[in-house]
């Protein structure tokens, strides 16, 4: 059927339907946990996330793999059911998300209610103004359903909604002409650094993640699904191309630098600076887009498709967590949470830390074997009678 | 679950750490030691610098948020503590701190303000903490700096040594408002206009980090605040020092 499917649209091709790209469940397994990690207060973990080595972190992993994945999951159901089918599974999707991001806001109001009501210390009544939204639930929870009130460290699912809602568009476009699709993709980029366009927020400011910016990574996941990765192989595999990324790397690491030694910014020439910074994550930064297509090219060329690891058992939590995207997020969004609580009601140190990590990972991990293990053993008479192609999650989330 | 034994070797640990925590909290030791990389700066307070070694005055002017006070004891909170410590390591110069309480203001709002400020106190330095009510707000990360620029720019030109100071370390409102981009922020403006930033939020995160206090503590009571401000004004009084190249010593 894959191969029906291939001759049947010239501009795009996709990967036969049974090979599973498990480097793609590896490194969003990875970036969930860094983004975990992230997410708690620093510990003796965060000096392993890649954002303190470089200007580019999880979230752009992350994004760039959900691009990937969604348009070869649901690019196949365009091409094999048509655009509306399509569109309406895009849809339920969106909607999972959506229920999700409520789910996890409830639990923030919980956690936040509580802290306005046991936490009343005078070192911090200017930090306690935050609960002014809570004299106005009314509003604030409108507000969060509109997704424009959001707290802290819920900025990636909204993005995921707004990209996702797209993803009929982008993919009846790359249908069409996949290179123009990409094309209008790093225009709509570059007109977002020059018109300044964003999303506002509640009460005031924008998104943290600019959707008209960080389309940019959905979009160029979606174009390597569809036949933009093999037609790049050649740049890829050449010699020139690595130095320059193994170069760019080095360089993006040595400024990173010099934010945690500040003893090394006079090494740093003052012109660079002032053209440099500051490196935004707002609107995905040329510099952060690059230095994750380095990571990216260094990784395709170093880690083989067939390398006999991914089948390893080690990796094993790691893909799995990949695999199951959305709840291993959300779960990891409410460890988070539940960290920082425990953290802050006892006081144990940089071995509590470190402890809490561990142990996130682990029920991340524990979470991500039960929900496999729900869809191919206790839901398996379900799976069969509805077909192979339906379940967008078996494939990966997207 | 895969978990559980982890789980129970958790809570084992967690029962332990319960055990030893009330001992440390009433050992209350105002020991608070400051990396020494926290409390110099690269930016230079050559007003300040004259002002102690020639006119054996210095007038230091606080503008500041709802944390640069402790409400009921205001004499307690850093900027009354800044002005003891600089007279006992600066007894031949008469040091004067005041504060200017700008309260739920953003930077932009504060900077406008500014220049009258300092035309009618005529300060040597200005210290300017700000972030905090931004941070809350979220006001937009470009909005800020665009405000604590213009509020520096102000200040230098109308003849005051400015020294920034960000926001406090706050563990329990750690996932409710989001400090980085206006942390970030500040230290950009700091460098471009090289300014001295006093860096109180990694301050508080190391003496947090080293047990010297507990920031998550749900007392009701003001020792806590008052003796994190003690330590704040101490490091300040040093760190002002060293930007302005005296060596205490000589002054004696």
């Amino acid at each position: 059927m894959s191969n029906a499917a291939v001759t049947s649209a010239p501009a795009i091709t996709l990967p036969a339907a049974g090979e599973r790209e498990l480097r793609l469940d590896l490194f969003r397994g990875l970036a969930l946990w860094l983004i975990f990690i992230d997410h708690l207060p620093a510990n003796i973990l965060t000096w392993f996330t890649i954002r303190n080595y470089g200007f580019s972190d999880a979230t752009e992993i992350f994004i760039f793999i959900s691009g990937y994945t969604a348009a070869f999951v649901y690019g196949r159901a365009m091409l094999e059911s048509g655009f509306v089918i399509a569109t309406a599974r895009i849809m339920r999707r969106v909607w999972q998300i959506y229920v999700a991001h409520v789910f996890l806001f409830t639990i923030f109001l919980a956690e936040i209610s509580y802290v306005a009501t046991n936490f009343n210390n005078p070192l911090y009544s200017e930090e306690m103004g935050i609960m002014d939204f809570l004299k106005q639930p009314d509003v604030t929870i409108i507000q969060a359903l509109l997704l424009r009130f959001r707290p802290v460290n819920m900025d990636v699912l909204p993005l995921y909604i707004v990209l996702m809602l797209f993803l009929p568009l982008i993919l009846w476009l790359m249908k069409w002409r996949p290179d123009v699709s990409l094309a209008l993709s790093v225009a709509l980029y570059a007109a977002t650094w020059h018109f300044d366009l964003y999303l506002s927020a509640y009460p005031n400011g924008f998104w943290a993640f600019n959707p008209f910016a960080w389309q940019l990574l959905f979009v160029f996941g979606a174009w390597c699904a569809l036949g933009g990765a093999e037609r790049m192989s050649a740049i890829l595999s050449s010699r020139i191309t690595m130095w320059i990324c193994i170069a760019y790397l080095l360089a993006a690491f040595f400024v990173t630098l010099t934010w945690h030694i500040p003893q090394l910014s006079r090494f740093m020439p003052k012109l660079v600076e002032q053209w440099m910074y500051p490196i935004t994550k707002t609107d995905l930064d040329v510099l952060r887009f690059a230095h994750f297509l380095a990571l990216a090219a260094l990784t395709v060329r170093f880690l083989h498709k067939d390398w006999p690891g991914l089948k390893s058992p080690w990796l094993r939590p790691l893909i799995l967590c990949g695999q199951h995207s959305l709840e291993i997020f959300c779960l990891g969004v409410f460890l988070a949470f539940a960290g920082h609580f425990v953290l802050a009601e006892i006081s144990g140190g940089a071995g509590l830390h470190f402890l809490i990590s561990v142990v996130g990972v682990l029920i991340m991990s524990g979470m991500a074997w039960v929900i496999s293990w729900y869809k191919h053993s206790a839901d398996k008479n379900a799976s069969k009678k509805k077909g192979a192609v339906g379940n967008a999650d078996m494939a990966g989330g997207g | 679950m895969k978990s559980n034994p982890v789980m129970i070797l958790g809570l084992t640990l967690i029962a332990g750490l319960l055990a030893v925590a009330p001992v440390r909290a009433e050992d209350a030791p105002a020991n608070c030691e400051v990396p020494a990389y926290l409390l110099t700066s690269e930016s230079k307070l050559p007003k300040v610098e004259t002002a102690i070694a020639g006119d054996r005055r210095l007038e230091i002017l606080v503008v500041g948020s709802r944390s640069s006070t402790i409400a009921a004891s205001e004499a307690s909170a850093y900027p009354g503590r800044l002005q003891v410590m600089l007279k006992e390591a600066l007894p031949k110069v008469a040091v004067n701190v005041s504060v200017e309480l700008q309260v739920k203001k953003t930077a932009e709002e504060v900077a406008g303000g500014l220049v009258k400020l300092v035309e009618v106190r005529k300060p040597t330095l200005v210290i300017w903490q700000t972030g905090t009510y931004d941070a809350i707000r979220s006001i937009d990360p470009d909005d800020f700096r665009a405000g604590v620029e213009e509020g520096v720019a102000a200040l230098q030109k109308a003849g005051a040594d400015v020294i920034l100071m960000n926001l406090q370390y706050s563990p329990r409102t750690e996932t409710m408002i989001s400090a980085p981009p206006y942390l970030d922020n500040m230290r950009v403006v700091a460098q471009q206009h090289d300014v001295p930033l006093f860096d109180r939020f990694s301050m508080m995160r190391h003496w947090s980090d080293a047990g010297d206090f507990d920031l998550s503590s749900t007392s009701h009571g003001p020792d806590l605040a008052k003796r994190v401000h003690d330590c704040l004004g101490r490091a300040l009084s040093k760190f002002v020092i060293d930007a302005a190249h005296v060596n205490p010593a000589q002054q004696n």
